[in-house]
């Protein structure tokens, strides 16, 4: 299943490929490494991110483990303060609630509580977000949560190359790490340089240069973000498009960089409306750049409602394109 | 099996010593903690394990420097008989920066990476997937040593003691599992919150070795105590203690104790794991007044000195509030 096929000096792949390519690559340089959770050896995967990786490493590196959320992220804590270097998967955000006392109380705490004693270089994965007809538990965004907690870093590949690159980075910082896979993502595929590596996972990159408007979003919502700023252009609209990458620490100086050359923002975010990501960088520009603005900050999020399972009522409640497209032609028309 | 005190031999004069030289450590520590909260030099939750020093006492000698360990919020007499220097466990409950935690963690919340301890979790419960995860570190790398979990009976309850004594007997790792049973959870006693009371039966229920201990016997807890680690450093997985013990002092500073009545509490303290040691040490010949006397006078040169090293400690700089959030520092 791996990539393979080179193509002057570009490999094609999966964004489930280059996550299993950054997981083997981080198995074999570092024999602290190892993968656990649920379903990630014999079954291969919730999303087959860990496919062949078993039979690779073997099941003491590649660890299946039981239904227990809590005991094995709380044990992923325990062995990355032990000298190891987990890396541990939890299936979907939705059940990561059963294990946010290890998260909350324990891997964001210890360095502080302990004077600076103890650090948990720890990755937790998991699949967020909707679009799959998964309904209310299996398909929420709430990464958002997450990033209003000191202590740890969150961090949102939206694409291949940061799905290659980001697990790298991650582990080689000494604080646990939340990285986030919207599960929409998997199947996306594209080329990468062939010597695609590790990538910084503190920093916001535009994606797209623009003049008129910047759109301000991440992980799953980053290709809708850029299909609509494509249609815009076709307005004379150029949008440039931000990919935050990292929801904490959130990179302020890219963002309010942007919005001054474009004096205005849409925040696109697959989390709800209300106290989100969305609303966190809303306060963030108003606060810097306030006078630079021409219009008020906009926001197109999911609507408040738990993500249902019919279709056109999923598609309905999810950021989607011509939201967006819509969101900016309120602001160039009313601001313009 | 529950084992008596007087199956138990005593051990030479020297260590006998240090045995009651070690819980009258602690107890005269955090009588001076209680007083010195009254004094508000301490502040926050305050908890104390008078009455239950016969742990911490009974299992340290039996662990080695790099056996890690992981408590909970009642760990003032784990960390002292683990070896961390009183003074700064005094300068921590003060919040002063030479505290061992510099003050961010406070009574319960004691760290120390020189004797691997893991600090007080506060969260019940919460500390044993850590220990867990110690236990498994210490298996994929080749070592011999234990994580040393404790934990009180009220996390008997909690979903995260079941899911890691399961991961912990399914991955046959070196846990010792140290269920501090002083029957009562803050308020609620045993008979109120458990199904089965016996608790050491439910980790045999999980396929591992599990005894119940007497432990207001400071012999026969760590007689236990050196089975279990025995038995786990022969890689024979983990080890559950259900050490039978009881609080003599409230849950908290501000626990009216209207759960338990006082011939309850008294009848305990006549068991009391000081009293009866001392009593049975004079009775073979290896201990009298003179000898007590001098192991007070020695504690209490060294509890003084303890205060006088958290008074004399500073405060932490409000400048350096945000430090040791992440291991360099970020603008968030």
């Amino acid at each position: 299943m791996t990539a393979q096929s080179a193509n002057g000096g570009t490999i094609t792949l999966t964004y489930r490929e280059a996550v299993r390519a950054a997981l083997r690559e981080a198995l074999e340089s570092d024999p602290r490494v190892f993968l656990m959770g649920e379903d990630v050896g014999r079954y291969g995967g919730c999303y087959a991110v860990s496919t062949g990786l078993l039979a690779e490493f073997g099941p003491e590196r590649i660890r299946d483990t039981p239904l227990s959320e809590s005991s094995f992220v709380g044990a992923g804590i325990g062995a990355a303060l032990g000298g190891m270097r987990p890396v541990v998967e939890i299936m979907t955000v939705n059940f990561s609630l059963l294990a946010i006392d290890q998260i909350v109380n324990n891997a964001a705490t210890i360095r502080h509580m302990s004077g600076g004693q103890f650090s948990i270089p720890l990755v937790i994965r998991m699949a967020t977000g909707g679009g799959k007809q998964l309904a209310a538990q299996h398909s929420h965004s709430l990464e958002g949560w997450y990033a209003h907690i000191p202590g740890i870093r969150v961090v949102t590949p939206a694409t291949l190359e940061d799905a290659r690159g980001m697990l790298a980075s991650a582990l080689a910082c000494p604080d646990p790490v939340l990285m986030f896979e919207n599960a929409l993502l998997y199947n996306e595929k594209g080329e990468i340089p062939a010597d695609a590596g590790a990538v910084d996972i503190d920093r916001a990159l535009i994606r797209r240069p623009g003049r008129d408007v910047s759109l301000i979003t991440y992980g799953g919502s980053l290709g809708k973000t850029l299909a609509a700023a494509d249609s815009l252009a076709g307005q004379g609209i150029e949008a440039e498009v931000v990919d935050l990458r990292t929801l904490r620490p959130l990179d302020d100086a890219t963002i309010l960089a942007s919005v001054r050359r474009t004096r205005r923002a849409v925040i696109v975010d697959e989390g709800w409306r209300s106290v989100g990501i969305a609303a966190e960088v809303m306060a963030r520009i108003m606060e810097q750049a306030f006078y630079d603005l021409d219009a008020p900050v906009a926001r197109v999020c999911s609507e408040e409602v738990p993500i249902p399972y019919a279709k056109h009522l999923e598609e309905a409640a999810l950021p989607q394109s011509d939201k967006i497209i819509r969101a900016v032609e309120h602001l160039m028309g009313n601001h313009g | 099996m529950t084992r008596k005190a007087s199956q138990t031999a005593l051990p030479d004069r020297a260590q006998a010593l240090d045995l009651l030289r070690g819980m009258i450590r602690i107890r005269r520590f955090e009588e001076k903690c209680a007083e010195l909260y009254s004094a508000m030099k301490i502040r926050g939750f305050l908890h104390l394990c008078i009455g239950e020093e016969a742990i911490p006492v009974g299992v340290m000698p039996t662990l080695t420097n790099d056996d890690a360990i992981v408590a909970t919020y009642r760990e003032h007499g784990h960390a002292l008989a683990r070896g961390m220097a009183m003074g700064a466990v005094m300068a921590e409950m003060y919040g002063k920066v030479d505290g061992c935690s510099r003050g961010r963690g406070g009574s319960m919340h004691l760290f120390d990476a020189a004797t691997r301890f893991y600090g007080g979790n506060a969260i019940v419960g919460g500390g044993l997937p850590l220990a867990v995860g110690l236990a498994l570190a210490e298996k994929m790398q080749g070592r011999t040593n234990v994580a040393v979990c404790i934990f009180g009976e009220g996390a008997v309850a909690e979903g995260e003691f079941h899911e890691s004594m399961n991961l912990a007997a399914l991955w046959k790792l070196p846990v010792l599992f140290l269920c501090e049973n002083n029957l009562y959870a803050m308020g609620t006693a045993l008979q109120i919150s458990e199904s089965n009371t016996d608790i050491h039966d439910k980790a045999a229920g999980y396929g591992m070795t599990s005894e119940a201990v007497d432990a207001m016997d400071v012999l026969a807890v760590e007689a236990a105590a050196r089975r279990a680690t025995e038995a786990i450093r022969a890689g024979k997985g983990p080890y559950f203690l259900e050490l039978r013990t009881y609080r003599f002092r409230p849950h908290s500073m501000f626990d009216p104790e209207l759960y338990r009545n006082k011939e309850e509490v008294d009848a305990w303290k006549r068991r009391g794991p000081i009293v009866t040691f001392s009593q049975r040490l004079r009775e073979a010949g290896l201990l009298d007044d003179a000898a007590l006397a001098a192991v007070e006078a020695e504690v209490e040169r060294e509890v003084d000195a303890a205060v006088a090293f958290a008074e004399a400690s500073a405060w932490e700089p409000v400048g350096d509030l945000t430090r040791d959030v992440y291991t360099e520092e970020v603008a968030a």
